[in-house]
């Protein structure tokens, strides 16, 4: 009896989990195989693919400029726009993590550029935005500055305009902020300001502690996301001036959908793979440095 | 708590709502900018760019968008997106509340190796995927339609699996297990008991679906070549393109039109939103 039960389980798990396994193994786990073979290929689609051994490899890290600008530009990019995501998403979290009346409100204010920040509509925007006759000059010149300034086409500021949309979408990392600071217990706080601690001694040596694996959750997240954005990069900058912002996920699918390189693309697409498993791997290892977990030190 | 005196405090609290009231404004300007600018004349548009009050009201810009670019009403692209995100969503909710239950409630052999390979996709990069995916669709001859984008998500998606997973697991084992004893299949146990349970976690992900879908932009570039299949999205961009001649009134008009259904949805559902990020702490 407890063993007709038994494999009947088998069965029912492998029925109700079975159209996300078949996802993973036709639609992930395959493709990344196959990504791997083609990266050692040459492949425009319409022929079959032809062996290259190492060339992509050799090519992409030897002999493309490009490749590393546009590797270098990403890391900028996200080493700018991750950290200062989640500060500004920390720092607003604690100014609204008090009882005060309309604080609710002000809350979906923050959140609001979150909920439209992905879509093109907001991307269309921010060109307009930092164009040569666009918000931000009218606004410089309505201050009495010279607003004359091409940000988009500056290689010195273009980056930082994509950087700007990052942070500006920090709601989310907010919301997860407050959500973490509302478990704190008060009782630390107060057995602190017994103690004689101020705000700052309070930040390090509660808030942030409590906290920390909340950021490292969300560093790790974020930073992925970083290292492989594309949307704004196509539409708000389309990888200029100088390849300043022609980001790794851009470059990418210009090799692959623009060129028809695919064997390239997949090459690059595997070091891509590598490096964030690389850095996921770095910050995972830090975190027993920096991560405090409260059942650890009970 | 430090004593301190009345008038200190009232200061904070002034600093406090006038800090948040500026910086809230700054956050929301660019948003309420668009929409000032999508009923500006023409002429007004460049002359006072950062104004949030147009002289003149005018719709003309939304009357011209609509009519469409290169021969193509705009309401075609809003139903291309109103359909996929409609159809995307449904299928990736249910098919994730189906593998949901499997991870959550029956105990089978390798089921934690799988439910750690789920969580492992959520951190591949998506690019490993798409030339593959690209290449077999193509062989099939699905390339220039919605399949590609609609079919995958028949097979469930690793972030809402694992949400609702975290869900059903705070549900207590007994209500259905009491129905298994009563002879019910796991099928009906589902379908029965434990859907309509999961009711609150099936409409935060899907406002987060819906969110998702009608944004997405990689995808249906890749895919869909011809003008007339085009999302939202994709019509927006390739219309707003740089090199050529841009009525920017109307692209203006026909961004803020294609967000008024997210804020629709934000302004609706603020409370599903909200608890989904918190709950299951990843970015939404």
């Amino acid at each position: 009896m407890a063993n007709v039960r038994r494999r009947k389980d088998e069965a029912a798990g492998y029925l109700f989990i079975g159209p996300w396994l078949f996802g993973f193994l036709v639609l992930t786990l395959l493709p990344i195989l196959a990504s791997l073979w083609l990266s050692f290929t040459d492949y425009d689609i319409l022929s079959p693919p032809r062996w290259a051994g190492l060339k992509n490899f050799g090519t992409m890290f030897l002999a493309d400029p490009r490749y590393w600008r546009s590797a270098a530009a990403t890391l900028y990019y996200a080493a700018c726009a991750v950290p200062l995501r989640l500060g500004v998403a920390l720092g607003v979290a604690m100014l609204l993590n008090k009882n005060r009346r309309g604080v609710a409100a002000f809350r979906a204010l923050y959140y609001a550029p979150s909920v439209v920040g992905d879509s093109i509509a907001v991307a269309v925007m921010w060109r307009q935005i930092f164009g040569g006759e666009g918000l931000l000059n009218s606004l410089l010149r309505l201050a009495g500055l010279p607003g004359k300034r091409l940000w988009l086409a500056d290689p010195r500021f273009a980056i930082w305009t994509l950087i700007l949309l990052a942070a500006w979408q920090f709601g989310s990392a907010m919301l997860i902020f407050l959500a973490g600071l509302k478990q704190i217990p008060g009782e630390l706080y107060e057995s602190a300001s017994i103690d004689g601690a101020g705000p700052a001694r309070k930040f390090l040596r509660i808030t942030l502690p409590m906290l920390t694996p909340i950021i490292f959750f969300n560093l790790v997240m974020q930073m992925i996301n970083g290292l492989i954005v594309f949307t704004p990069a196509l539409v708000i900058t389309d990888g200029k001036p100088l390849d300043t912002t022609n980001f790794y996920a851009l470059y990418l699918y210009r090799r692959a959908f623009e060129t028809f390189q695919m064997g390239y693309g997949s090459a690059m697409a595997w070091v891509l793979m590598a490096a964030v498993a690389l850095l996921s791997a770095l910050v995972f290892k830090s975190s027993s440095r920096w991560v405090f977990y409260e059942s650890e030190s009970a | 708590m430090r004593a301190e005196s009345r008038s200190a405090r009232l200061a904070r609290e002034a600093c406090f709502y006038l800090a948040a009231s500026l910086s809230s404004l700054a956050m929301i300007y660019p948003i309420l900018w668009l929409a000032a600018s999508s009923l500006k004349a023409p002429d007004e548009l460049w002359r006072k760019v950062y104004s949030l009050v147009p002289e003149r009201l005018t719709w003309a810009n939304y009357t011209k968008g609509w009519s469409g670019f290169g021969g193509i009403r705009f309401e075609v692209f809003y139903r291309n997106s109103a359909i996929y995100a409609g159809l995307g969503t449904l299928f990736a909710v249910v098919s994730s509340a189906f593998v949901a239950y499997g991870f959550a409630r029956i105990e089978f052999r390798g089921k934690g190796f799988w439910f750690a390979c789920m969580l492992l996709t959520l951190m591949i990069p998506p690019q490993i995927q798409i030339i593959p995916q690209y290449v077999m669709f193509a062989k099939i001859g699905w390339v220039n339609s919605y399949l590609p984008l609609i079919v995958p998500k028949l097979f469930g998606q690793a972030f809402f699996v694992f949400m609702f997973v975290q869900f059903l697991r705070g549900i207590p084992r007994e209500l259905d297990e009491a129905a298994a004893i009563d002879g019910a299949g796991r099928l009906t146990v589902f379908a029965r008991i434990l859907l309509p349970l999961l009711k609150p976690a099936l409409f935060t992900g899907s406002i987060f679906s819906l969110y998702w879908t009608w944004n997405e932009f990689m995808t249906p570039l890749i895919y869909l070549n011809s003008p007339r299949r085009y999302t939202l999205s994709m019509a927006l961009r390739s219309f707003s393109d740089p090199s050529g001649l841009t009525d920017w009134g109307a692209i203006f008009a026909m961004s803020f039109l294609s967000l008024v259904p997210i804020f629709a949805l934000f302004v609706a559902f603020q409370r599903y939103l909200v608890q989904g990020i918190a709950t299951t702490g990843l970015k939404g």
